[in-house]
């Protein structure tokens, strides 16, 4: 089917981690709020984790489409 | 005890992923044009998406949730689920199996028995699979429904049928080819949801080391937690394969070798991953036979180390209840929060009585099973103390446990607002994986193996394109109203599930000679799977375990078995199913082989080729490199297996 998965998933955790890199940024200088996260601002970290797999998975599919252009 | 509450972030994370879902959904609507499309993909998908369809599709509220109870309950000894329960019968339906399944061009595999037998033992097949499918999509949505409502406050019905309309609009438009590709990003939304609960977890209880350290002491005296009855070896909760060596006193599952590997091992497990619509129907969507055959092979890599996600956040869960600094316990059952200040009003009011008959009246009041001991305190303590600070203090007297709430209480625990958006659509995902799973599964084996065969043959490809789309909402609602059913009905679903468990009992068996004997008749498969289900309703009927025994020796609850007589106690429910199975499958075995013997053969040799073995030229993979080829990549696999399972020892 002519649907590459890898741009909805990498659409999705690249905006997901946005999301959370902003919020983490936002907010990371509530001690309190990431207490519960041992001290860890989790949003951030994570965010960009998520980040980094989602933008990993949008260059496969471009460089995926380019290669089936080419053939 | 108290709901979360969820920020925007964690509504915008949970939107981003609906609308993912349903715009694939949408995207592939126009590629829908005929009932293959819909409800085989065509044969069009490459491996590496339907090996990780395969695994998504059986991760769904079972694995996570349940798994983590499991871990809770037996440690890590769980993994055999995985390491012993999974991954061989894997590799053996990628390298034996999927070859006939694929190459035969059945659509389904109800289908691969009608073409190997007869009707008769397809019409059994599909009909018993089309009502399974639909119940165990209802369950699991009603267990979706229920967390929401305990966890977030949404409202049952509400969350039940906003979450199957999702489900509902991505199959509708992209129909196998929607489930399947959804599944692939449900299963990184899973893996990427859980993993910080993990992480943050083993970090709190200090390391692995630390954490096997503490399971250690509990396996030692379980009955200071209320964790167990009696005490274990040291290694009960952190060894795989010690205390199983041991018998069946000394483990927590109470199971014995023989049960473990050649019950759940071989008969259960082989039935399942081998024969099961479910999970094969992603790989026979595969583009082609190579990728039909790697994809199984490619789910396994995952399966592997899945007990890091689902087992390990049990144990951590039972290593932080040991530690009392952590301020962490297992979740109690769950109690209405009107039960909570009926028993707060009490222990006000028994703060004057003596400490046996206050600890009485706050048991009475909470209905459940409490710590003598933590309650006293709190009797003591309670005219200083607040409502809140008292229904705390009874939270965690109680002296039970709601295994099922581990991974949800860690995911309470450990994620500020974000986080959270995140794990708990990771929740939402793995439900989802597993309804729309159940939901492609069921429409196509209703279409092909039901409508197409016995009620409207011989129509054009565009009513059962049609048929395909109108069952997938038929199912939906089948779905739902098993939920309800669900939750309504409790008891009746316990038996509902335990004639399932009679119908799959046998099933592998009649695979495995159809397979692999070319002598085997439909006369023979068909009876003898109906003397496999007849053989675990008895086996079921004449054994029970001993926890279902009251102090005269008599059965205390009849469907846990032994209601006919008494033949056999097993220490515990998993020994009783897994000795089930291995009885099952021999009755059925054996009788078919019998049954074959003395009936005459209806297929030719011609008829049978690429259907059973003995008869089907054997693949040549020359033009593959030797170690991506399936057998070199399956002994590959088994080989980490093994060593995990000495890891773990």
């Amino acid at each position: 089917m002519g649907l590459d998965i890898r741009w909805p998933i990498g659409i999705m955790f690249s905006l997901i981690g946005v999301i959370m890199v902003v919020y983490g940024l936002a907010t990371g200088g509530d001690v309190e709020m990431y207490k519960r996260s041992l001290g860890i601002n989790v949003n951030l970290y994570w965010g960009m984790i998520l980040l980094g797999f989602g933008v990993w998975m949008l260059l496969l599919a471009s460089r995926a489409a380019k290669a089936a252009a080419g053939k | 005890m108290y709901n979360v509450q969820l920020g925007f972030v964690d509504y915008a994370v949970l939107a981003i992923y609906v609308i993912a879902v349903v715009a694939i959904g949408f995207a592939l609507q126009r590629y829908m044009k005929s009932s293959s499309d819909f409800l085989t993909s065509g044969r069009s998908i490459p491996a590496w998406v339907t090996g990780l369809a395969f695994i998504s599709a059986n991760l769904g509220a079972l694995e996570l949730v349940g798994m983590a109870a499991s871990g809770a309950k037996y440690g890590i000894a769980t993994s055999h689920f995985y390491w012993v329960g999974a991954i061989p019968a894997m590799i053996f339906l990628a390298v034996f199996m999927m070859p006939f399944y694929y190459g035969s061009k059945a659509r389904s595999v109800p289908e691969y028995l009608k073409m190997r037998f007869d009707e008769r033992v397809r019409a059994l097949n599909s009909i018993a699979f089309a009502v399974m499918t639909v119940f165990a999509s209802g369950i699991s949505m009603n267990a979706l429904a229920k967390l929401l409502n305990q966890l977030l406050g949404w409202n049952y019905h509400v969350a039940l049928w906003v979450c199957s309309a999702v489900v509902l609009v991505y199959v509708l438009k992209g129909g196998l080819t929607s489930a399947i590709y959804t599944e692939v990003l449900q299963f990184f939304m899973i893996v990427l949801g859980f993993a910080p609960v993990v992480y943050l977890g083993l970090k709190d209880v200090g390391g692995w080391g630390k954490m096997n350290a503490s399971l250690q002491t509990v396996a030692q005296n379980p009955m200071a937690l209320n964790l167990g009855d009696k005490p274990y070896p040291a290694d009960a909760w952190t060894s795989a394969w010690g205390p199983l060596m041991g018998g069946t006193s000394t483990n927590p599952m109470g199971v014995d070798l023989f049960a473990m590997v050649f019950g759940l091992g071989f008969v259960l497990s082989f039935g399942y991953w081998c024969t099961n619509f479910l999970v094969v129907q992603r790989a026979m969507a595969a583009k082609n036979m190579t990728a039909a055959r790697r994809t199984p092979l490619i789910a396994a890599v995952p399966k592997m180390i899945f007990p890091i996600l689902v087992i390990v956040p049990g144990m951590i869960a039972v290593a932080l209840t040991s530690m009392p600094d952590k301020g962490y316990r297992i979740p109690p059952p769950i109690v209405s929060e009107q039960v909570y200040d009926n028993a707060a009003t009490v222990v006000k009011a028994s703060a004057s009585l003596d400490a046996t008959a206050g600890v009485e009246a706050v048991a009475k009041a909470i209905g459940k099973k409490m710590d003598s001991a933590k309650v006293a305190t709190l009797l003591k303590a309670a005219p200083k103390m607040t409502d809140t600070e008292i229904k705390q203090g009874l939270y965690n007297a109680i002296a039970e446990y709601d295994y099922d709430g581990v991974i949800l209480s860690l995911v309470k625990k450990y994620c500020p607002t974000g986080l959270l958006g995140l794990a708990l659509t990771a929740l939402l995902a793995s439900f989802m994986s597993g309804m729309a799973g159940n939901v492609t599964a069921f429409n196509t084996v209703w279409t092909y193996d039901l409508y197409q065969a016995y009620i409207a043959p011989n129509k054009s490809d565009q009513h059962y394109f049609w048929m395909g789309r109108a069952i997938t909402v038929v199912g939906i609602l089948l779905s739902i109203a098993c939920a309800y059913f669900a939750a309504m009905y409790n008891n009746a679903m316990d038996i509902i599930q335990l004639v399932f468990g009679f119908v799959n009992a046998p099933l592998f068996a009649t695979f495995l000679l159809g397979m692999f004997w070319a002598r085997t008749t439909g006369t023979g498969a068909f009876l003898g799977l109906f003397g496999g289900i007849g053989g675990s309703a008895i086996f079921h009927a004449l054994t029970t375990t001993t926890s279902n025994l009251d102090a005269s020796g008599h059965v205390a609850n009849g469907m846990k078995g032994g209601y006919l007589g008494l033949v056999q106690k097993f220490p515990s429910e998993m020994a009783q199913n897994f000795w089930l199975a291995s009885f099952a499958f021999i009755i059925c075995l054996t009788l078919t082989t019998v049954i074959s013997l003395a009936t005459k053969r209806t297929k030719t040799d011609e008829e049978l080729r690429g259907l059973v073995y003995s008869l089907t030229p054997k693949i040549q993979d020359e033009e593959t490199a030797w170690y991506l080829r399936p057998a070199t990549l399956g002994i590959a696999l088994l080989v980490c297996c093994v060593i995990l399972n000495i890891i773990f020892r």
